[in-house]
């Protein structure tokens, strides 16, 4: 993508919004290091108070899976039902379980 | 003269540098070297702008005839301005403007710090909002100078220029008149010899590792502090100021 | 059937089942084609439009206001850079993407290429321009292409303080001197045409119109949007006591919709062409923004290296 080595380079940005919850990513910028990500993440993505951390990884050190996959990958989970708690049948009366 | 008056001078002089450094941040507003930094000085300019509000208001108050931020921002002449002639210079290249930044950032921390222990409750308390955001400044002008000296030949030399420009506009900052020195007497205002100590190590420390020339204190351009400015603060206030000078009393 | 007949109908039926289309699937060359256009022009247009604003940043008339405007059109450069990266993900880097706008080969919204004349024309802009953006904007929370969805969703959320703080303005000054209140109807006569004409051609006109909208990039016309930005403006109009700049204006109580005149397509065409107020200024400050601040950009780039260098020795 952005391959032009005259370019900065395009980082994807990750905040927590509060303490104890995971950080979610919540869009890219561009930035000639990882130090300066971090600072034009907070100028950029956490005007509204929407932060208090930050991760920042360059675009290209991302691998996804393929959508072509995505039956292969996800769908045998499907009828594993017995997985979650709502699959089992509790005796009537049986407190705290 | 009376502790009020000095009061009043001493915190229109700490609201005009911010208000001044804050319009001078604007005007880059939509013409930064890339989004990413154009957001970043918006964001500086912005918490200049709230905290020259805040000192604005208590100007008011201290001076007891009813004036609001506005009337003191908008109505007052360039003789009447009491910011340092640092912060009314013109943007220049980005190398003028990040140095700009980081001779008063490195002077406004230690200032902003020393100012939350003044026997002043109020100015005690603003200052206590800006050190947070005193501190990123420092960090974001020194990151950038830093980024200049050790980057290429061109932001080598055109640091050094800007370095060389405005350092004779740091005097300002340290001047200690009688109005200084009463409040200082009176636990208000802090040693400016103090923050001037602060203010060299910081610059001393970023300058080594910018591989910059520190300029030496030769003359220093003052002034700034009774009111005696370079010729560009004129232009400033008379755009500015214009609409309330257009149409006065009119609200807006 | 081909593979490529087979690849589309499964792309059709994934957004007819309303599932938003991700960067890694497979889609049709003119609906990437479509959506680099439009959020491009939509990026340019967020930057470009921080110039008619940015005018008045230094001329605000009190501290709250120039805040809130300062605030405001660093806001466009977010929401700039925020679409630029949506674009990035359909594979065109940012630089790519300026270089057309700086060239002059990328359009964006004709509306900036209006003058700020007076500081009413910054309440007419957040009224009447960022009221129209919205609708269009709201409408782009559900588009089809997930990136640009969840951009237009920040978007939307950051842009709500804008039309009020442009109402704001307008309503203050109706009420304020005789000077100023024909300061804002002044600048309602001269913002309110060129506003209409952002929602585009008329959808009889509009060649794009019926393919974005079987893709869902876009779900409601240009007409459509136009007609609710009206009865919802008008109205608005009238609780400040500014009159619209339109003598054909009518409600129809059997259509409960306002019938209105006749926008000058002679005009639009022309700024789109490049002949309005100020299509070279906005150009050629994007374009000088843009050489000054080559040697920043290099400048930081280069430190990155060498830094990466050194600690890369060390460890």
């Amino acid at each position: 993508m952005s391959d032009n080595p005259n370019n900065w380079p395009l980082w994807e940005i990750f905040i927590q919004s509060k303490r104890g919850l995971e950080h979610k990513h919540v869009g890219s910028l561009h930035a000639a290091d990882a130090q300066m990500a971090i600072e034009n993440a907070r100028d950029v993505y956490t005007r509204r108070q929407e932060g208090q951390s930050i991760w920042v990884v360059p675009a290209g050190a991302i691998s996804s899976s393929q959508p072509d996959d995505a039956a292969m990958l996800f769908d045998p989970a499907d009828d594993k039902t017995y997985r979650h708690p709502t699959f089992y049948t509790m005796p009537e009366g049986a407190k705290y379980i | 003269m009376s502790h009020q008056d000095a009061l009043f001078t001493y915190t229109l002089r700490l609201a005009d540098d911010l208000l001044i450094l804050s319009h001078r941040l604007s005007e880059w507003c939509g013409h930064g070297p890339i989004l990413e930094e154009d957001i970043a000085l918006t964001n500086r300019a912005l918490d200049h702008i709230g905290e020259a509000r805040n000192l604005y208001t208590y100007v008011g108050q201290v001076e007891g005839k009813g004036r609001d931020e506005d009337d003191l921002a908008y109505l007052r002449n360039e003789r009447q301005f009491l910011n340092t002639k640092l912060v009314e210079q013109p943007n220049g290249d980005y190398a003028h403007t990040i140095v700009r930044s980081l001779l008063f950032d490195a002077y406004h921390l230690p200032l902003a710090e020393a100012l939350t222990k003044s026997t002043d409750a109020q100015l005690a308390a603003i200052a206590a909002k800006a050190v947070k955001e005193a501190q990123y400044h420092v960090k974001h002008s020194s990151d950038w100078l830093i980024r200049f000296c050790d980057g290429t030949e061109e932001s080598h030399r055109r640091a050094q220029e800007a370095l060389d420009n405005l350092w004779t506009y740091t005097g300002d900052l340290f001047v200690m008149d009688e109005v200084h020195q009463q409040l200082l007497k009176a636990g208000i205002a802090p040693d400016l010899t103090k923050i001037k100590a602060a203010f060299d190590a910081t610059v001393d420390k970023v300058l080594a590792e910018a591989t910059l020339k520190r300029p030496t204190d030769g003359f220093m351009a003052t002034g700034g502090r009774q009111g005696k400015h370079s010729e560009h603060l004129g232009f400033i206030l008379a755009e500015m100021q214009y609409l309330q000078r257009a149409y006065p009393g009119a609200e807006w | 059937m081909t593979d490529v007949q087979n690849l589309e109908e499964r792309f059709q039926a994934k957004i007819d089942a309303e599932q938003k289309i991700e960067p890694k699937d497979w889609m049709p060359e003119k609906y990437r084609k479509t959506l680099i256009r439009q959020i491009s022009q939509h990026a340019h247009s967020e930057v470009v439009g921080m110039l008619p604003e940015g005018n008045w940043i230094t001329r605000a008339p009190n501290l709250r206001r120039k805040a809130i405007l300062l605030a405001k059109v660093q806001d466009e450069a977010g929401h700039g850079l925020y679409l630029y990266s949506a674009c990035e993900t359909l594979g065109v880097s940012r630089e790519q993407t300026i270089d057309d706008l700086l060239s002059g080969k990328a359009k964006y919204s004709s509306i900036f290429n209006y003058p700020t004349l007076t500081w009413a024309d910054i309440g007419a802009i957040g009224w009447l321009v960022d009221g129209a953006a919205i609708m269009n904007q709201v409408m782009l929370c559900r588009t089809s292409y997930g990136p640009y969805a969840r951009a237009m969703v920040r978007i939307c959320k950051e842009e709500s303080f804008h039309q009020r703080q442009g109402y704001e303005i307008m309503a203050v000054l109706a009420k304020g001197t005789p000077e100023q209140k024909e300061m804002a109807q002044d600048a309602l006569n001269r913002w309110w045409w060129p506003s209409l004409m952002m929602f585009g051609p008329t959808d009889a006109n509009s060649p794009h119109s019926a393919e974005s909208m079987k893709w869902k990039i876009k779900r409601q016309s240009n007409d459509e949007l136009r007609q609710t930005f009206i009865d919802r403006t008008v109205q608005q109009a009238e609780v400040i006591g500014l009159t619209i700049p339109d003598p054909k204006l009518k409600w129809n109580e059997a259509t409960q919709h306002y019938e209105w005149g006749e926008i000058d397509w002679t005009e639009f065409n022309n700024v789109v062409a490049g002949n309005g107020p100020c299509n070279k200024e906005r150009l050629a400050a994007r374009n000088k923004a843009h050489a000054e601040g080559a040697w920043v950009r290099e400048a930081a780039l280069a430190h990155a290296a060498k830094k990466a260098k050194k600690e890369k020795v060390a460890a």
